[in-house]
């Protein structure tokens, strides 16, 4: 991606909405109308096509935060003139040291519509759609417009969710079904950007494992044994001032309350032996503390964007392609170091992996005996299970009305109820995902 | 992006060779509505019934309140969800007509999580809650039966009198009603 940014003071004229249009993007539109050395021949036609799906691919921003800011930025530079983006967050002053779209004016107002406005008052040939919400408010319809998306969220729950959406949204007889995911996160000196093919790649929740769980401690242990400077902290916090403090609501910006955490803490560690219990720590332990430092997210949203460029155009070669790297690992504090490996799709992933699996099945064995051996499926363990195909309830445990009526349907043989390589799902109340699964017969 | 089909493509091609047969999927709304039903907390007063057990889109919840102005009726819905659904929210109607504020002669329910409130985060189970919060607390702030919002509003008593004979089958204002006592 060459840089085509513009100084304004020197060329006022060439921002895109002038007669000509293209003075702006001069130095893109040399670099996608000729081959170069990564260029697939078969897929990369140099010139109006790659230059084209640049200006007419719709692109989903999910965050407008340090990274989100970072990605606008970046995605309208690179000419990219059709974007969404969604955050459900209002600008803190905190937020204005690294999140560059917004100034001290705009605090209290909506992240997505502050950083929206600035970037089209910047690039005014980009048209970005901002939406003040969550993701969860939108639908596949709505998703299904975008060619790309691309992320810069500080949540893993957001995260599982659009992966599980855009998996989910995959339809084998419609090519627009499937959108590319780029996800970048950053964490203090360490950050990563990885491209999700739903269904064809490891997706986001394959790699779970990838983001250090948040370190629950259970209770009894900050009660009982403390063996790190955090345990003391959090028993300050969470066992300590209720004893002591309950009529007093806990305020994480108030010294004086981070003070007498500090000192509880101090204290407990030095009972136990412990040392590094800090007042600096007790804050960062106690606000839930994840530094943001800004030269992380420029480098994890350059590389995310990056590969948004690559996939729209065929430029060259993009994280994510089967059986290549897909997972990019950034390592700042000790040099510039970066990793770029594949991680592998998971079989027994509960959201790609959970596209219809092939259940092993004697057709002369009932629907009872199945029910049983799904409530022994170490995946599963489905006490109360709902049970269909697309034609048939082959038994539900509830509502009581289907449970009764397909109650008889237990002492059945398998054959009478499902085709060889019929598909089945298998809903509980306990699960939030749907198990599915495809008939084999043996 | 064409690319990334291609080898798409050429995955299932792969696929098909392993002896996958293609038959028809559970689709999106019967997984979801299934995941709704299993997740479905009915109070004794409701029940749902499923004239084709095999169709889980379309049943009737029977609602059978034990309090306030209704108390002793028995209230039928008709659930008729598409494959829209959660994208479109289920389309549900009284089987009665009834003498009540939100629903009209027609059984038309006035209920805003069934119109410009529906969202595909909402499920079944808000549904059945905002039914059965219709027969505590029927509201005659937005009326489908103007007369009904109307009693309602002016003279709550004779509102009762008229839910009352409403539900023996009796007529309000020459208008008259199912019998939908137990
Ligand atoms: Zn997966």
């Amino acid at each position: 991606m060459a840089a085509t940014m513009q100084p304004e003071a020197v060329a006022p004229t060439t921002n895109g909405h002038n007669s000509s249009g293209r003075a702006r993007w001069k130095y893109m539109d040399t670099l996608l109308s000729r081959p170069g050395a990564y260029t697939d021949p078969d897929d990369f036609v140099p010139g109006a096509v790659p230059i084209g799906n640049v200006e007419q691919s719709h692109v989903l921003v999910i965050g407008a935060g340090g990274l989100g800011c970072e990605i606008l930025k970046n995605l309208a530079l690179s000419g990219f003139k059709k974007i969404d983006v969604i955050d459900m967050d209002t600008i803190d002053v905190s937020n204005l040291n690294r999140q560059f779209l917004f100034r001290e004016k705009d605090v209290g107002k909506p992240k997505a519509s502050v950083a929206a406005e600035f970037v089209m008052q910047r690039v005014p040939s980009c048209k970005i759609t901002p939406y003040v919400g969550k993701i969860q408010d939108k639908d596949e319809d709505y998703y299904m417009q975008f060619n790309v998306v691309v992320c810069g969220l500080d949540s893993i729950e957001a995260r599982r969710w659009i992966n599980a959406t855009l998996v989910g949204m995959v339809d084998e007889n419609n090519p627009d079904s499937l959108k590319p995911l780029i996800d970048g996160g950053t964490e203090g000196f360490k950050g990563q950007s990885r491209v999700i093919l739903p269904t064809m790649t490891s997706c986001i929740e394959c790699q779970l494992d990838m983001h250090a769980p948040r370190a629950a401690v259970p209770l009894c242990t900050l009660a009982t044994i403390p063996r790190q400077p955090q345990h003391c902290i959090e028993w300050a916090h969470i066992i300590k001032w209720e004893e002591e403090r309950k009529d007093l609501v806990l305020d994480t910006d108030d010294p004086e309350h981070i003070t007498w955490l500090y000192e509880k803490a101090l204290s407990r560690a030095q009972e136990y032996n412990i040392s590094g219990v800090t007042y600096s720590m007790t804050q960062g332990v106690v606000k839930n503390i994840i530094p943001a430092i800004a030269s992380t997210n420029a480098i994890v949203a350059a590389s995310s964007c990056n590969e948004a460029f690559k996939i729209v155009t065929s430029s060259a070669t993009f994280l994510g392609n089967p059986g290549l790297n897909n997972y990019m690992l950034y390592t700042g504090d000790s040099g510039v170091y970066t990793y770029t490996f594949e991680h592998q799709k998971k079989d027994d992933c509960p959201v790609c992996g959970n596209l219809p699996k092939d259940m092993l099945l004697n057709p002369e064995s009932t629907l009872g005996e199945l029910v049983e051996s799904l409530a022994e499926r170490p995946e599963s363990q489905l006490k109360k299970p709902n049970l269909r195909t697309e034609e048939k309830t082959l038994y539900y445990s509830a509502p009581a009305s289907l449970e009764e009526s397909t109650r008889p349907n237990l002492k059945r043989k398998l054959r009478e109820l499902l085709a060889d390589g019929e598909d089945f799902a298998v809903s509980d109340g306990a699960f939030d995902i749907t198990f599915r699964y495809t008939v084999r017969y043996t | 992006m064409l690319k990334i089909w291609s080898m798409k493509q050429q995955q299932q091609k792969s696929d098909a060779a392993s002896g996958q047969t293609k038959k028809k999927k559970v689709t999106a709304a019967q997984l979801r509505v299934q995941k709704d039903l299993s997740e479905l907390a009915l109070p004794g007063t409701m029940k749902t019934v499923f004239p084709n057990p095999d169709d889980i889109l379309n049943f009737t919840l029977t609602l059978t309140p034990d309090e306030g102005l209704y108390k002793g009726g028995v209230f039928n819905f008709t659930f008729a969800i598409t494959q829209n659904f959660p994208h479109e929210p289920p389309k549900v109607k009284c089987k009665e007509k009834i003498y009540h504020p939100n629903i009209d002669l027609e059984g038309n329910v006035c209920l805003n999580i069934l119109r410009e409130d529906w969202k595909p985060v909402l499920n079944l189970n808000a549904v059945i809650v905002g039914l059965q919060f219709l027969f505590l607390e029927p509201n005659a702030s937005d009326p489908l039966n103007k007369d009904a919002a109307n009693d309602l509003m002016t003279d709550r008593d004779r509102f009762k009198r008229n839910v009352r004979s409403a539900m023996a089958g009796g007529a309000v204002k020459g208008e008259t009603f199912d019998r939908v006592m137990k």
